[in-house]
């Protein structure tokens, strides 16, 4: 456990960047990047914007790693009150797309304001426990938990399920992680088995029924999620243990795996590296949760450690429901693969999140106050 | 590392930063291991998919695809009550283009262009739908071929692959333009529904209610999508059916309306454009709903050609507003009742009181002279009078005695100024005025020159004739109100069970004392047995109460008189008239606009009997069409 640090070389430490976690997310990033152009019938194009979108999450993440993590403490609060403003104004003002109210168009740039609380709830909770005595009392309890309710209803009603559940993920992560009692935990997991089944027969509708039903399983639904589903898992079936072979993907290639370069980009690589490269992938995604894991408990105090360790574990968790409902074992929730998926929006929050990151641990011999 | 520092808490607990620094350790620790397990759990699926059922997803991936297919449902059949059919699906044919199988559609666009008749809009719409169906997804080029072009068609179709005829079920309406504005009709999916719609529930349909009943009911007609799962061979030709979920046909929709009387109810309004809607007090069934002009629905089924849309639309007669829900008009004196009612509720006038009509009313401090229809005046008259003579300056004062927030508050209690969710789509709520409605619309303060305006209907005040059979309906029901709805039963495609809609009842109209409905409609009843429409007792084998009413279309000048002779037709006033029937157990509530028809009692009251008669007498035999417009003798002003 006592890793000196001496052999570090000049250039990361003036950078501010921990070597082996830029390994792990330069190599993912390159393999999402092979994959990508084999998904995206081999279109140039793709590939090209994919490399400028990762060059400019690099980017960030290096900025955000000069930072001290007291500007972050500083900022905390109002990132997160603009970002709760942002939400209501796009309840009220934001464009509809796709049934959806999401976006807000401020003239120059559209963006999703909920993609903020992914980074402003762990940086609330953080800045709300920095100075209360942990494990936390039953009043500050409840303030985490109104933190993390507020931005979750307003990105719920949206509605936006797979935002949602991040964002209500980062800050149930960060209860955890300040020590919430199991006893609790116990008692909230017992309260919430006992309040579905009465929820179910006596609040639902048929429809709505008929709705969860299809969510958890997609198959009864073959002309919508359930097409994807079924596509996906022949797809990496198909793959078998050593896979088809980089661009021998025969179900991404002929169309029949929808969303294949972005949220179903797994199914395709599957197909093509088979299980080998599947173990690998995971592996891969294993170590650089444990490495930022390890980098968050190394913090020196509560605010970084918090923030630290819940921006890891979202990132775990994109992984995670991505993988899982790809492969048939989740319900479909619209949540790329981190560094993998074709696509933007996420991949700058997630690059900020591994800037913010680098900046806890490389400042980790100063505190926050 | 893991020991615990304090063996038990002390009271107040300070920050412990070493303690807290462990217990994040842990709690990271306690992580590690979840996320271990959670990603062993994808691999473990990993190795299931692509160890354990490698091969026969191999099976599937090979050779063979597996699509799925969309069936679409059947649509219901519609009904009036009695079970005439009023929209059935008819089978056609029409032209379908798989484009994978197509060598160059462009060739082949040009050579069928040679053998059937494509206009340009038909070949618009084909490219517009090729953008947003894969390529293997067949696509109508061209709906409802003749036998002569399925002939000329069948002939050489064998040397263009990827075109097929198709045999699919297009709507058709037997009875024309009958009831139109009360069933609707489909249409095909446009781009703006194309958002709202479940893009499952609706793949492999073409066509979605557009109006009327087939929209209101939609999901009841519709029935549920089935599907089939085909392998296909690599061009996307189905091989085989793997496993199939049939489609649910659509629920018949039986209407409310009995065709007969609405025949009844368009012949009689027929040469005026306007509205006549008759309900059930009992039940709120709606028993016709008649808008004139109409139109005829089949043109629209499968896309109505641009010319002809432009006329329909562009007339000025505009056949396609359904009156009956969406035209707003000034009630005129058919308010009047309701404005009694209201005086009696709040105790401004009573049975006994009166006051003196000397043929026109004064503000006080003020020399504007309101009118009253009849020049000379009534002289006395109490409230009986008043409402069988509609005397205007009796409602004149009495609206200003009660104010306009009064009335508004009394009058919203019949669902006046807003929609009475009848379940058509459309509905519009007209406008119950009040000092706050006239502060937010035109930003003015309210005058009591405006009071006395709505105290005869006109003014501010609009209301739709479904909202004035409404409010009939619940006088004549002492205040008990139901929704109008148009859906009487539905019933099952397959085991012919049929379920009859549920009376849905609204909040009734509360007064101090059921007197007071008595009161009113002992009024309405002289307005038949000697009052202004005194002609349409005559012979009657019921009782009837009513209300005549007749709206200003424009303003005439103080010192002008209303001639008819000299005034365009369509400045002429708008005629109404509300009743129900028989008086002692009513059956019937009905309400009737004719616009520039003149006088609510020489045009509109005259139809009234007509359509009451049929219903209550089963008298369906209609005589001679009504007189022409011109040809009605005219009684000045507002009756």
């Amino acid at each position: 456990m006592n890793l000196h640090r001496n052999e570090e070389s000049w250039v990361l430490r003036l950078l501010r960047l921990d070597l082996p976690l830029l390994l792990g997310l330069l190599l993912l990033s390159g393999l999402g990047l092979t994959v990508l152009y084999s998904a995206g019938q081999q279109n140039m194009d793709l590939v090209v914007g994919q490399g400028m979108r990762l060059g400019l999450g690099f980017a960030i993440m290096l900025t955000l790693a000069q930072l001290p993590p007291r500007y972050f403490r500083f900022w905390s609060p109002w990132i997160y009150l603009l970002g709760i403003v942002l939400l209501l104004a796009v309840m009220v003002v934001g464009d509809v797309s796709k049934g959806a109210q999401r976006w807000l168009d401020l003239g120059v740039v559209r963006f999703q304001p909920s993609e903020i609380m992914k980074l402003a709830v762990p940086m609330m909770m953080g800045w709300f426990f920095a100075e209360k005595p942990l494990p936390p009392r039953w009043l500050h309890l409840l303030g985490g938990a109104l933190i993390t309710a507020i931005p979750f209803i307003l990105i719920a009603e949206q509605p936006d399920l797979g935002t949602a559940l991040v964002v209500g993920s980062a800050g149930a992560f960060a209860l955890f992680l300040a020590g919430l009692s199991w006893l609790i935990m116990f008692i909230l997991a017992g309260l919430l088995c006992a309040a579905i089944p009465l929820f179910w027969t006596f609040i639902m509708h048929d429809y709505q029924r008929q709705r969860v039903l299809t969510f958890l399983d997609p198959e009864t639904d073959p002309l919508g999620t359930g097409y994807h589903i079924i596509q996906s898992k022949i797809a990496i079936g198909s793959g078998g243990i050593y896979g088809k072979g980089w661009l021998n993907g025969t179900q991404s290639h002929l169309d029949f795996l929808p969303e294949g370069s972005t949220d179903f980009i797994f199914a395709a690589f599957l197909e093509e590296f088979g299980l080998v490269g599947g173990c690998l992938l995971l592996t891969l995604y294993f170590f650089i949760v444990a490495r930022a894991l390890y980098m968050a408990s190394r913090a020196p105090d509560t605010y970084t450690r918090l923030l630290a360790g819940s921006l890891t574990l979202i990132f775990f968790l994109y992984a995670f429901v991505n993988t899982g409902m790809v492969s048939g074992l989740l319900p479909v929730v619209g949540l790329p693969l981190p560094l993998f998926s074709y696509g933007g929006t996420s991949l700058v929050t997630i690059m900020a999140g591994f800037g913010i990151l680098m900046s806890i641990y490389s400042h980790r011999r100063t505190l926050t106050r | 590392m893991f020991y615990k520092p304090y063996s038990q808490e002390p009271l107040a607990r300070e920050k412990d930063n070493t303690a807290e620094s462990e217990l994040f350790f842990r709690r990271a620790l306690v992580m590690v291991l979840a996320v271990l397990l959670g990603l062993l759990a994808v691999g473990s699926r990993l190795v299931y998919l692509q160890v354990l059922n490698h091969e026969r997803f191999t099976t599937l991936a090979d050779g063979n695809r597996i699509r799925v297919q969309p069936l679409p449902p059947t649509r219901g059949f519609i009904f009036d009550r009695n079970g005439v059919l009023l929209a059935e699906n008819l089978a056609s044919y029409h032209l379908e283009i798989t484009r994978e199988q197509l060598q160059d559609l462009d060739a082949t666009l040009a050579e069928l262009r040679e053998r059937i008749e494509l206009t340009d809009a038909d070949i618009d719409r084909f490219r517009k739908m090729t953008r947003r169906t894969p390529d293997y997804i067949g696509v109508p080029l061209r709906f409802r071929l003749t036998d002569e072009e399925i002939a000329r068609l069948a002939i050489d179709l064998y040397r263009f692959p990827g075109v097929e005829i198709k045999a699919d079920l297009t709507r058709h309406y037997p009875l024309g333009s009958l009831g139109v504005h009360a069933i609707g009709y489909v249409g095909r999916i446009d781009e703006g529904e194309m958002l709202r719609i479940d893009p499952g529930q609706y793949s492999g349909s073409t066509h979605i209610g557009k109006v009327g009943a087939e929209r209101s009911y939609e999901d009841l007609l519709r029935g549920r999508t089935g599907w089939q799962q085909v392998e296909t061979n690599a061009e996307g030709r189905p091989l085989r059916i793997l496993s199939r979920t049939p489609p649910t046909p659509g629920q018949h929709a039986y209407l409310s309306i009995d065709i007969r009387l609405q025949a009844v109810a368009e012949k009689v309004l027929e040469g005026y454009n306007g509205a006549i809607v008759a309900l059930d007090p009992r039940n709120g069934e709606i028993l016709a709903l008649a808008s004139q002009p109409t139109y005829d629905p089949n043109p629209f089924v499968n896309g109505i050609d641009f010319a002809s849309y432009r006329t329909l639309n562009t007339s000025k007669d505009k056949p396609l507003l359904n009156r009956a829900l969406r035209g707003m008009y000034p009630p005129g004196s058919t308010i009047k009742p309701l404005l009694a009612l209201t005086g009696l509720e709040y105790g401004v006038v009573n049975r006994h009181s009166g006051i003196f009509c000397p043929g026109f009313y004064r503000l006080p401090g003020s020399s504007h002279r309101f009118r009253d229809w009849k020049r000379g005046g009534h002289g006395h008259v109490g409230m009986d009078r008043a409402i069988a003579q509609s005397c205007d300056v009796y409602f004149y004062d009495l609206a200003l005695n009660l104010g306009i927030d009064r009335t508004h508050q009394f009058l919203d209690q019949f669902s006046m100024g807003r929609p009475t969710g009848v379940d058509l789509p459309g509905e519009k709520g007209g406008v119950l005025p009040s000092q706050a409605w006239k502060r937010k619309s035109y930003n003015q303060s309210w005058f009591a020159g405006d009071t006395l305006s709505a105290g005869i209907g006109q003014g501010y005040f609009l209301a739709t004739p479904l909202q004035l059979a409404h409010s009939t309906a619940a006088i004549a029901k002492q205040g008990v109100r139901f929704q109008p709805r148009i859906l009487h039963a539905s019933e099952d495609p397959e085991t012919r069970v049929q379920t009859l809609a549920e009376p849905r009842p609204l909040p009734s109209v509360q007064v101090r004392n059921p007197q007071f409905w008595e009161t009113v409609t002992t009024g309405m009843i002289h307005v038949v047995e000697g009052g202004t429409a005194n002609r349409i007792s005559i012979g009657a084998k019921y009782r009837i109460a009513g209300k005549t009413g007749t709206a200003q279309v424009f303003t005439l000048g103080q010192s002008e008189k209303y001639d008819a002779k000299r005034l365009a037709k369509h400045l002429l006033d708008h005629a109404l008239f509300v009743a129900f029937a028989p008086v002692e157990d009513p059956a019937i509530a009905i309400a009737i606009i004719a616009e520039n028809g003149g006088g609510g009692s020489s045009t509109a009251a005259p139809m009234a009997r007509k359509v009451m008669d049929a219903w209550l007498l089963n008298k369906y035999d209609i005589p001679e069409p009504p007189p022409a417009p011109d040809a009605v003798p005219h009684e000045p002003a507002s009756e």
